[in-house]
Order: structure tokens, then C-alpha cells, then sequence
């Protein structure tokens, strides 16, 4: 993992493997940090955070960070609040879902083209969360 | 329920998101879930379980498991030893790919053909030990 040389926003999906939502969560960080907003966004491994790694504590409690949730458990939020994280946005990809309820996501393993579709959506409120957070500083 | 449903095997992936072993863990137990082993094994959604899940927590103590990790960090077997009790087995992608002639990895979000066979071949490592588990279930 790259320490970022500037502040960037830490985007951190649940990823949860049980649910569609979750590969949903996972691919739209992707999509933000590697596509749309690479230069000022990363992502980190969750679990790696919570088992206590010093690097990505630090990286969490030093950048804003959006936690990206597939359920309402928000396991990403909670473990990023417990690891001190920097919280500055929670989004859940029921918040995709409401303007696109036309989309049936199924497939876990590899997205299908509704959960593609619902990722993208998601990705783009994700981007301007990122958007906001870095109007701000 | 018959004895076979009963006998279920954990597989609990860190499905990490900074790397591409991260990734193949997470396909992998997806394959073997979905394909390979549907009826013996059951996934733990690793986040879940460190955010204090009850029932994560109290099926990885009662059954055994199987950790399923990206790298060397073992994020989910020392999450399985600290809240449920030590995993039947543990697997290390990157050390499997060290010992395997790999071709370049494909990035984190979407595998290629060629990571995807990786990832299958892990998810058949993944099954075999499933089997061995259930071989010397008492």
C-alpha cells in the first residue's frame, strides 16, 4: 500500500461476500479510486485495518474517509469508526437502489449488467461525496 | 435435515480490496460456495464477523473453518483465532502463487482469463480441503 503524498479521501467498501450489495460496494470503489477520481481517492483493505495495522490506522485517522456499505448492518462504517477512522460520509448502495429499482441485481461473484449498472450509479454518488469533502479543504 | 446438512464447513475469504490476491480469495470462495462444494459449505462475511457478528462468531466456534487469505498479513485466520478459535485450515494465496508459475496478474477489480484460472485453482485447493475437513468430521 502507497502512503498518498497528498490528503486524499480513503474509500472503504464492506465488500461483503454473501450479497450481491456487496460486490456492488466493492466495485464502485474501484470504479471511483481507480477510474474517476484516481488521483485523490484510495481504497485499503478493511480487514487489514481492523486487525489493528498501524499503516492503514494512520491513513484512516489522517483523510477523510467514506465508508461504502451493501447492508444495514454498515459493518464498513462500524469498523472504520472503531479503528478511529476519519469518518466524513457512509453510503449504503440502497442509496442506488432507490432511483433504480428497475435493476435486479443477482450474481455475487462477478457483477451481472444490472449490478454493473447499479455500481456505476453508485460510483457517481460516490464521486460527489469526494467532491464535496475536497471543496472543503 | 440429514447428517450432510448438518456437516458444514466455514470458509471464511478477507476478500481484501488493496490487492489482486485479495480479490482471487474472494472468487475463490465464491466458486467453491456457488460451484464445488454448495452443499458442505457455508461463507462468514469477514467485516460482519469483526464488527462483532454473534451468530459469525458463534458458527466459526461450533464448526470448523477454513480462512482463505490474500497475502501474508492472514487478516482473516488471526480475526477466526482471536474471536472464534483456531481454523481447521488456512490458506495464503500469495504463498500458493510463489509456488505456482503464474502468469502477470490481472488487476484488482476484474479478473482475465488467465487470473481467473488462478482463482480456480485455488478454489479446488479450497474444496480438497473441505473434503479433508469433513473426512475426519466426528
Amino acid at each position: 500500500m502507497d502512503a498518498p503524498a497528498q490528503k486524499k479521501v480513503i474509500i472503504i467498501p464492506c465488500s461483503g461476500i454473501g450479497k450481491a450489495f456487496g460486490s456492488i460496494s466493492r466495485d464502485a470503489t474501484y470504479e471511483v479510486t481507480e477510474n474517476l477520481r484516481k488521483d485523490t481517492t484510495q481504497t485499503l483493505c478493511l480487514a487489514l485495518l481492523v486487525s489493528g495495522d498501524e499503516e492503514s490506522r494512520r491513513l484512516v485517522s489522517s483523510n477523510k474517509c467514506i465508508t461504502v456499505d451493501g447492508c444495514p448492518l454498515r459493518c464498513a462504517e462500524k469498523n472504520v469508526k472503531l479503528a478511529g477512522g476519519n469518518l466524513a460520509g457512509s453510503l449504503r448502495v440502497v442509496d442506488a437502489y432507490k432511483k433504480n429499482r428497475h435493476l435486479k441485481p443477482r450474481s455475487v461473484t462477478f457483477l451481472d449488467p444490472d449490478g454493473r449498472q447499479m455500481a456505476a450509479a453508485l460510483a457517481g454518488k460516490i464521486v460527489k461525496k469526494v467532491d464535496d469533502l475536497l471543496g472543503e479543504q | 435435515m440429514t447428517e450432510a446438512q448438518k456437516k458444514k464447513v466455514g470458509i471464511i475469504s478477507c476478500s481484501g480490496e488493496g490487492c489482486v490476491e485479495g480479490t482471487i480469495s474472494r472468487v475463490a470462495t465464491r466458486l467453491v460456495l456457488g460451484k464445488l462444494r454448495p452443499i458442505e459449505t457455508v461463507t462468514i462475511c469477514l467485516p460482519l464477523f469483526l464488527a462483532g457478528g454473534r451468530e459469525e462468531r458463534e458458527f466459526a466456534r461450533d464448526y470448523p473453518t477454513i480462512t482463505v487469505d490474500g497475502c501474508d498479513k492472514m487478516c482473516a485466520k488471526i480475526a477466526t483465532e482471536r474471536y472464534s478459535g483456531k481454523p481447521a485450515s488456512s490458506i495464503v494465496v500469495a504463498d500458493m502463487l510463489k509456488n505456482w508459475q503464474c502468469p502477470k496478474l490481472s488487476s484488482r477489480r476484474e479478473l482475465n482469463d488467465e487470473t481467473l484460472a488462478v482463482a480456480r485453482k485455488v478454489a479446488n485447493r479450497i474444496a480438497e480441503e473441505v473434503d479433508e475437513v469433513l473426512k475426519h468430521w466426528v
